[in-house]
């Protein structure tokens, strides 16, 4: 691709930047309740939008209209939602039976510090004491019928329907950011400012979307409504970069902190369009943005359901890479954060018509 | 007609990767079709007749896309990891041969196992290339191949990789080509995507927005020597198979019967199917918007899913003389 001499303002990850993703970090929003995230997205994206609404099912759907007699529609979608928590029976004196809301893993889930419902009370997750078992009780692996949530006596502040997330308060630590529900808080910061950066050529249509961890539920009506033309999705995938110790070399670790935004050819719901693939690698390329191939395999964003709504839709996804999530505590790099937000404002930025050209 | 099936099961076009496969059918139909367009998923859809008041909007499908491997990982030494397009099951891997797009070939071979009489996963397969390191590799991280094998004629059997469902192709091919008249708008779908979960017939049935839907796709039979409780009525050799049920769709009860009217009056041999796993295009076009009639006119197959996918001739041909004759008339459900 050629490099116009057009002078671009990327946006840029400074203290303002990284206070909202704490903000966004610390709030609660499991899937089906996302009304803390959404109160500072609506916030943050109306001074500079022409259309936001939220629709029957909680997405914020903004627009930014482009100029000219019919500029290509391009969909952004970041999901609002985390995986969580939610309390289903009332044992009594503060004490909760719970399940889990997306991939949560039971592994994460005894003895942690948690916070329940809008008000955010504190609580613990209970397991039965290791010294009161007998020795084959702890053998086995822990099961959600093991474990309670306790409140303590907080009668009126808690409820059976309320949500629970892990207390884990988001701080910066050298070259990395760590906090909670950094998938999908990033994507959603990061979509916050290409609101604020809009380039003028396009009709910019950003979903923040909710029920993305329970299907991408969000997402299908989203897309159904905005009928894009083409769609980029904006998530966090898991950086399983450590060494593992039994083998000569890792080669199953999805993508790398440290190497930039992970752009994905295939997951287990989308085949991504190679036409935007190749527009993403070749930006990357010609403005010396590093970045990474997801590597091929499970998982999925919302761009699974975008895809296939109505007589099709090209998508492609990029995600910033990081370790631990769905966790009580996920690592990411401040670099790949930065990086991932110079390859979409850029690729936004030269966006024309012309790389749906040909056929997939 | 064989030419054209070794044709189109030699030229290789995993799941989201039909480009080759879909100039090669393109060129087949372009002298037959009045319309030709490619959607944003990659369906080649081609439109044959006017339409009249006796006609409706039919759409036939057939997926142009076949199972499939794509790199995840080049190691150090030169290995290829990868992960599947579609259902490829480790054990036909084993020893197996894949294509690559840009023609690099490679062998699928495992890591030794602690219990040999076990059946390896794919985390235990790996392709060699070759190489004697990862240096200049001709493959990188999400490049498909697709698993190699001859078209083998064994007279009435026929026997190939990708018989799923080229061989459907081949009949929606043959059909458009021998239809004389027609009352009715046919919208001839080559699908793409469909083995990775419907996702080309999805998206073409939204746009089509058809009246009745009929996919071409092959089914099991239950014709081989097998100890197991897992029975299937249909056989090789006994006609196309017309589809009551499958793991995703209740066939529609009046396209059912409109086939086997169709196949008595020509006095062709038919059997029908019911199939307890998988499922077609027809799933998609059955649920799409608010709903069609659909149904499925199945190839009997032996072994699919692997790289040696075997069809009986006759019910090949015997499938495209019932389609044209239902396709050439006005459609009473």
């Amino acid at each position: 691709m050629a490099i116009l001499t057009e002078e671009i303002h990327l946006p840029q990850i400074g203290d303002d930047q990284l206070k909202l993703l704490e903000r966004l970090s610390n709030a609660c929003a499991v899937s089906g309740d996302e009304g803390e995230v959404r109160k500072i997205v609506l916030e943050e994206v109306r001074p500079h939008a022409d259309e936001v609404k939220v629709d029957a099912l909680g997405n914020v759907m903004v627009s930014k209209h482009g100029s000219g007699e019919r500029p290509l529609r391009v969909m952004l979608a970041a999901h609002m939602d985390e995986v969580g928590l939610m309390l289903t029976y009332d044992v009594g004196d503060g004490i909760y039976r719970f399940d889990t809301v997306g991939g949560v893993s039971t592994s994460d889930l005894p003895a942690k510090a948690i916070w329940v419902g809008k008000d955010h009370v504190p609580g613990v997750i209970g397991l039965k004491p290791l010294h009161l078992g007998n020795s084959d009780e702890h053998k086995r692996p822990v099961g959600l019928d093991d474990l309670r949530i306790d409140v303590g006596p907080v009668s009126g502040k808690v409820k059976v329907g309320d949500r629970a997330t892990f207390a884990t308060m988001f701080i910066r630590q050298g070259l990395s950011l760590r906090g909670k529900a950094l998938d999908n808080r990033l994507g959603v910061a990061t979509l916050i400012e290409l609101v604020k950066h809009a380039p003028p050529q396009i009709e910019l249509q950003a979903a923040f979307t909710v029920q993305e961890e329970i299907a991408s539920r969000g997402a299908r009506v989203a897309a159904f409504n905005f009928n894009p033309d083409m769609a980029i999705i904006l998530d966090s995938t898991p950086a399983y970069d450590l060494p593992v110790w039994d083998v000569d070399e890792n080669v199953r670790y999805n993508s790398r902190l440290g190497a930039g935004p992970a752009i994905y050819v295939a997951d287990s719901g989308t085949l991504y369009d190679p036409r935007l693939v190749r527009y993403l690698i070749e930006t990357a390329e010609a403005h010396g943005i590093p970045y990474q191939i997801r590597q091929p395999g499970g998982g999925g964003t919302d761009a699974g359901v975008i895809h296939k709504q109505r007589i099709g839709v090209p998508s492609v996804s990029v995600s910033v890479p990081g370790r631990y999530h769905h966790s009580p505590a996920a690592i990411v790099r401040l670099s790949d954060w930065q990086h991932t937000m110079d390859l979409v404002a850029t690729a936004l930025f030269y966006l024309t018509p012309k790389v749906l050209d040909g056929e997939r | 007609m064989k030419s054209l099936i070794q044709k189109l099961v030699e030229t290789p076009g995993p799941s989201g990767y039909e480009g080759q496969i879909r100039s090669v059918v393109r060129a087949e139909i372009e002298p037959y079709a009045d319309e030709l367009q490619v959607d944003a998923l990659g369906n080649l859809i081609a439109l044959k007749g006017k339409g009249g008041a006796d006609g409706i909007k039919i759409m036939l499908a057939a997926h142009i896309d076949e199972i499939g491997v794509m790199v995840t990982q080049v190691d150090e030494k030169g290995f290829v990891r990868f992960t599947t397009l579609g259902g490829v099951r480790p054990y036909t891997c084993v020893s197996g041969r894949v294509r690559f797009l840009n023609g690099t070939s490679g062998v699928i071979f495992m890591e030794p196992l602690d219990d040999m009489t076990k059946v390896p996963t794919f985390e235990q397969l790996y392709i060699d290339l070759g190489l004697s390191g990862n240096q200049d590799a001709p493959v990188k991280v999400g490049d498909v191949a697709v698993f190699e094998r001859p078209f083998l004629d064994l007279g009435e059997r026929l026997v190939a990789k990708s018989m799923d469902d080229r061989i459907g192709a081949a009949v929606l091919v043959e059909t458009l080509r021998l239809i004389k008249d027609t009352p009715h708008q046919l919208f001839f779908v080559f699908s793409t995507q469909e083995e990775v979960g419907l996702r080309g017939a999805t998206t073409a049935a939204f746009g089509i927005d058809p009246d009745l839907g009929l996919s071409v796709d092959v089914t099991g039979s239950g014709d081989t020597p097998r100890r197991t409780k897992v029975r299937m009525e249909v056989s090789l050799g006994k006609g196309p198979a017309i589809k009551v049920r499958d793991g995703g769709m209740l066939a529609d009860r009046r396209v059912v019967d409109w086939m086997i009217r169709g196949a008595e009056k020509l006095g062709l041999p038919y059997q029908m199917e019911i199939l307890e796993g998988g499922t077609t295009d027809a799933r998609a076009m059955q649920l799409t918007r608010a709903g069609v009639p659909a149904g499925c006119l199945s190839i009997p197959t032996r072994y699919i899913h692997s790289p040696s996918e075997m069809v009986d001739y006759n019910d090949v041909q015997q499938a495209v003389q019932l389609l044209v004759e239902l396709v050439s008339h006005p459609v009473k459900l």
